[in-house]
């Protein structure tokens, strides 16, 4: 990627996915779309399949988030306006979902997967080769790893009887039954395990840019240490930083698996997120309209996220 | 102007500390995969990390049967290989005008395409169930595998698109001044040419989507279609006595796959590879 040009303005529209209708003649008058139109038929197949399996669907999901839409019993489904979203404000289980979801958020993704990541990536530059190529062959291992092995096996690590609490014994430290005691934290940490490669990959390549010259000049004019990372690394990579901050967010409002199958949101409703939350609404429940106006509500944050990410990223297309 | 030996060891030192660090790191991420691939050879695995007395291949053996391994790897190899394929195709073609031909319609198309590999796929499952069963796609195989393939549509075209744009145009011109037609080009010269670039393309979509969880659990309903990812999730979800060593054993041969897959395209990400492959510092 050379210069990056400016993102004059985010795309308009918020609707969803192709938006763009195909490029038959007519579309636009740039000169290559009039004149060969035949060009730009081999973006159709992927245009078709996104209007229909991803607009189709989010569309959808606006329209059933304003119904009484059920799974089972009454076979006739009835607009009913804002209710849903009423229902929501109202529910002190939605309440719960949200401030859980927050919390896995910010706990997995803020803290946990963006500075580890970041440490990871700035130890690594000065570590020995050996323990570089171990360190980061075990975190993306654990990346690559499908998400329900993964949470097979930390669920493994923080039963009563898993190994956390023999390495916390072995330390002559107390342990407990964190699946049951700190489900969202557990979770949480689950997250920040199989996650860190994502920031890990993205910051070592940020530090590799930074030139050579930068660095060693700031080590002679003796800012060393932490004041040089605080004040010439960090905002050297600041668009990096915010970059990673938006998809790992995106990444962790969006995890289902690894919380369902490691604690089904519980106990009680204790790590229940709002993924995990919309699941019960809509399938146990069985109040799909509900459940679909609470997944309307995650499209929409995601949305602004993505709208924040294309404004930061500067595309250049 | 300090004496050499001191500097250097200052860099010692930081060396030993960096490498202090990462041991630490390495010991917390290996505990839990030390776990797996040590259970799976202990028939008497329990939850904690242990050598096993007398290594033994039981675990394999035991899981190795149609009802457990067969037939849900097979099932994910369809699902997940028909996934690929139409990604992939579809990818290579929507790239392929969008890295070539200037307009104004790029733009906003390529933005689009970016917006949408941003969005919580998750959030939709619930809805796509509803529109599953009106049209009745719900409990098929073609139906998951067509839902699949569009999830990762987005990221499979942008990057594809930027391995068209690293590919130089010289011999595209010549084929076409040649006369040739845009099929023929496509086949003979830029196929070739992007050909590694596709397989990247190829293997990182069809690792997302071999571990992908969700969709399939949602949209397929009977135990004789359902992929290892699901399968896996059963096992493990009947909690009462679970016969740990079996399905550590089991884990490891559905994780394979996909980690030989990625050390064979771990080199072309590399250190370049981010979403969007646009992320500058």
């Amino acid at each position: 990627m050379s210069t990056a040009s400016r993102t004059g303005t985010a795309p308009g529209t918020v609707t969803g996915a192709g938006t763009g209708t195909g490029a038959g003649p007519g579309t636009g008058s740039g000169t290559g779309v009039r004149r060969q139109p035949v060009r730009w038929l081999p973006l159709a197949p992927a245009t078709l399949l996104l209007l229909l399996f991803l607009a189709g669907p989010i569309c959808y999901c606006v329209y059933i988030a304003f119904t009484d839409m059920q799974l089972t019993g009454s076979s006739h489904t009835d607009f009913v306006g804002l209710a849903n979203f009423r229902r929501a404000l109202s529910d002190a289980r939605f309440r719960n979902a949200v401030w859980l979801t927050l919390v896995f958020t910010f706990v997995s993704s803020v803290v946990g997967q963006n500075t580890l990541g970041l440490a990871l990536a700035g130890l690594m530059r000065r570590a020995s080769r050996p323990l570089r190529t171990l360190t980061g062959a075990l975190v993306i291992t654990a990346w690559v790893l499908p998400e329900i092995v993964a949470a097979f096996l930390l669920y493994a690590f923080f039963r009563r009887e898993g190994t956390l609490n023999a390495v916390l014994g072995w330390l002559h430290l107390p342990g407990q039954n964190w699946l049951f005691t700190l489900p969202i934290l557990a979770v949480s940490f689950a997250n920040v395990w199989r996650g860190t490669a994502f920031s890990m990959l993205i910051y070592s390549a940020a530090l590799a840019e930074i030139p050579e010259e930068i660095t060693e000049a700031a080590e002679v004019d003796g800012a060393s240490g932490w004041r040089a990372v605080w004040h010439i690394t960090l905002p050297m990579i600041r668009r990096s930083i915010g970059t990673n901050l938006m998809l790992n967010t995106l990444q962790t409002l969006s995890v289902f698996g690894l919380i369902w199958a490691m604690t089904r949101g519980g106990p009680g409703d204790r790590s229940q997120t709002l993924p995990v939350f919309m699941y019960d609404e809509a399938f146990n429940k069985s109040l799909i309209g509900y459940g679909t106006a609470v997944a309307l509500l995650l499209l929409l944050v995601g949305s602004l996220f993505s709208v924040v990410y294309l404004r930061l990223m500067k595309v250049e297309v | 102007m300090p004496p050499v030996h001191t500097v250097l060891s200052r860099r010692t030192r930081r060396r030993l500390a960096a490498d202090a660090a990462l041991l630490v790191v390495a010991a917390a991420f290996v505990l839990p995969l030390a776990w797996l691939v040590l259970a799976s050879f202990d028939d008497g695995a329990n939850l904690r990390v242990r050598v096993p007395a007398s290594p033994t291949l039981d675990n394999f053996s035991a899981v190795l049967t149609d009802e457990i391994t067969f037939t849900p790897m097979l099932n994910s190899l369809v699902l997940c290989g028909s996934a690929t394929v139409l990604t992939v195709v579809c990818a290579v073609l929507a790239a392929y005008p969008l890295s070539r031909y200037r307009s104004r319609f790029n733009r906003p198309y390529l933005l689009t395409i970016l917006f949408s590999t941003c969005l919580p796929i998750t959030a939709v499952m619930v809805p796509v169930y509803g529109l599953f069963v009106q049209v009745n796609l719900i409990d098929t195989v073609y139906g998951t595998a067509l839902f699949l393939a569009t999830s990762q549509l987005p990221f499979a075209i942008w990057l594809m698109k930027n391995f068209m744009d690293g590919v130089p145009k010289v011999l595209e011109e010549a084929a076409w001044t040649d006369g040739a037609s845009m099929a023929q080009t496509l086949r003979r010269v830029v196929l070739p040419l992007m050909g590694p670039g596709a397989t990247v393309v190829m293997i990182y979509t069809f690792i997302m989507l071999w571990g992908n969880f969700f969709v399939p659990f949602m949209l397929l309903l009977s135990p004789d279609q359902l992929p290892a990812s699901v399968t896996i999730f059963t096992l493990f979800g009947n909690y009462g006595s679970v016969a740990y060593g079996q399905l550590a054993a089991f884990s490891i041969l559905y994780s394979t796959p996909v980690l030989v897959l990625y050390i064979l395209i771990s080199r072309r990400l590399g250190g370049g590879f981010a979403l969007g492959g646009a992320v500058k510092g």
